[in-house]
């Protein structure tokens, strides 16, 4: 099969839609345009019943028991946002203290930080250089004002995937609402609120190859009953957590997206992560002093983040960029000059933090598309490391370290 | 962010990539910025000593496409200058060739800091050999 440019293996930033997805919302922008609040005519009901029935589909792939427990939201910024600050509102009470990790996604870090500007205290517990937080670091955290412990199930650069059951447990046993950011694991990786003692659960549409401009909060209705206080207010929709007339459209098209996660699940994930492995071992085996990020086995199968040594991150991307999407770091943060905040968490140093590489396979990667950006990124670092006088150096065998470099 | 159409033929087409032998005569050479930072240059100049004229420069860079196409540019303007000439080389030139935006202003500075850095490399050098040929 004959490649199609440009390439698009940056799927943790988001993925093309699915046609299926497309042709089970577009009733929804003509026909059946209804208001779902509409109680008294047929507009009203059929619209209701599409967001009823896409409800049932994402609560199925988390293990929901009630679909009841899906309020939608406008994406997983807005879910987080809903999650924690709604949380930290309704429990004042009780405590201000909140346990999360270094390397949750921005939209978690700034909620925080927005928090402790308003008295509440915020523990950031550090994670391991295989991106993994321990639990007893968690537990060491907790104190008897805390109100919330808030993980990613997988993280968004480097794809580690979090002991969630674990930290369920533990929250369970000390009486604690648990969030788990759910934003690139779910309908990826098997998740079930139910097994995995998941209180509150992030999740959005356009990573599951639906549409953009909706997500969900999963909101626990029994053992405990969670409560939250709501961001948006005004017609009470969304059992009063999130007013704002539904878009049913993008609603329907996040659950039929939903649906088909589900049911290709084990299939996909087998043949991303052979695809993944091929990628992986193709540079690696091909360029020294290349460093794969985050942890080997536990991480997500679409995943892949590698450091070059001695060449940065951005001039590799751009030497790819004509014909294949990559991302170094988050899209969320690649409008910053900073080195990744996730890759200098897990210990390496701010120079490795500078040159890692994000690739992320999608449903639609082909075989040929990644033997193309494999044999393509190994000719590009190694293009720039003919320019780059850290490689020249350390060829001479001069210790980068032993350098007095005048930082500006 | 999109690339500026001379920041994208420089970095695809770098001029004068390389390093001159550590006992080429008449040589300056500048290594500045930081790994921690991004952004490393090493840029060296072949000056000849009997006319002050660089006849040959080189660079090798660390960072990103902006930075790389800086020094290259640095490079094809530093040859066929006197030193004193070169000295006057300033980084907003750099940014008005290059077309660079505000985020990437400090490649140029780190361009301009390299060139610095080689002419007082030179200097201190020949000023050490002039030193001793006149004892």
């Amino acid at each position: 099969m004959a490649l199609k440019f440009p390439i698009f293996m940056d799927a943790q930033s988001t993925t093309p839609g699915d046609p299926r997805v497309v042709e089970a919302m577009i009733p929804y922008f003509t026909e059946k345009f209804g208001h779902a609040a509409s109680r008294n005519h047929s507009f009203g009901w059929e619209a209701e019943a599409g967001v009823d029935r896409a409800r049932e589909q994402l609560a199925k792939i988390i293990g929901a028991r009630d679909p009841k427990e899906i309020v939608f939201t406008s994406g997983g910024t807005e879910s987080i946002n809903l999650a924690i600050k709604g949380v930290a509102e309704m429990y004042r009470e009780k405590g201000n203290h909140i346990v999360t990790t270094v390397i949750e996604q921005r939209a978690s870090l700034d909620v925080c930080k927005r928090l402790e500007r308003h008295g509440y205290e915020v523990t950031y517990v550090p994670v391991r250089p295989d991106g993994l937080v321990e639990l007893e670091a968690i537990q060491k955290a907790i104190t008897d004002r805390t109100i919330l412990i808030s993980v990613m199930v997988a993280n968004n650069e480097v794809g580690t995937i979090q002991d969630i059951a674990a930290i369920g447990r533990l929250a369970k046993e000390k009486g604690i609402i648990f969030h788990a950011d759910g934003t690139q694991a779910v309908g990826k990786i098997p998740l079930n609120v139910e097994t995995m003692g998941i209180d509150l659960l992030s999740c959005t549409a356009h990573l599951i190859y639906g549409p953009k401009g909706v997500g969900a909060l999963y909101v626990r209705r029994k053992g405990p009953r969670v409560r939250i206080a709501p961001l948006i207010d005004g017609g009470g929709h969304e059992r009063g957590m999130r007013s704002g007339t539904l878009p049913v459209p993008l609603i329907v098209g996040f659950g039929r997206a939903a649906e088909i996660c589900g049911e290709v699940m084990a299939e996909e994930s087998a043949r991303l992560a052979k695809l993944r492995d091929r990628l992986q071992d193709m540079i690696l085996s091909n360029v020294d002093e290349a460093f794969l990020n985050g942890h080997p086995e536990r991480r997500l199968p679409h995943n892949l983040n590698i450091s070059f040594a001695y060449v940065e991150g951005e001039s590799v991307l751009m030497g790819l960029n004509k014909e294949t999407a990559l991302s170094s770091g988050s899209a969320c943060t690649s409008s910053t000059l900073e080195p990744s905040y996730v890759i200098g968490a897990l210990g390496a140093s701010a120079e490795l933090a500078h040159s890692s590489i994000r690739f992320s396979l999608h449903r639609f990667t082909t075989e040929e598309e990644v033997e193309h950006v494999g044999a393509r990124t190994i000719e590009v670092v190694k293009r720039l490391r003919e320019m780059s006088p850290l490689y020249e150096l350390a060829k001479e065998g001069v210790d980068l370290k032993s350098i007095r470099w005048k930082a500006e | 962010m999109a690339y500026s159409e001379k920041v994208v033929d420089h970095y695809n087409n770098p001029r004068n990539v390389g390093s001159f032998a550590k006992d080429t005569p008449g040589l300056g050479t500048g290594l500045v910025g930081a790994p921690e930072c991004g952004d490393v240059m090493k840029l060296q100049i072949k000056v000849n000593l009997d006319t002050g004229v660089i006849e040959d420069a080189k660079f090798k860079t660390f960072g990103c496409g902006s930075a790389i196409a800086s020094s290259s540019l640095a490079t094809e303007w530093l040859k066929g200058k006197t030193v004193d000439e070169a000295s006057k080389i300033k980084n907003t030139d750099i940014v008005n060739e290059l077309k660079l935006p505000p985020v990437k202003i400090h490649c140029s500075v780190l361009a301009e800091d390299a060139i610095k850095a080689a002419l007082a490399d030179y200097r201190e050098k020949h000023a050490a050999a002039d030193a001793e040929a006149s004892t």
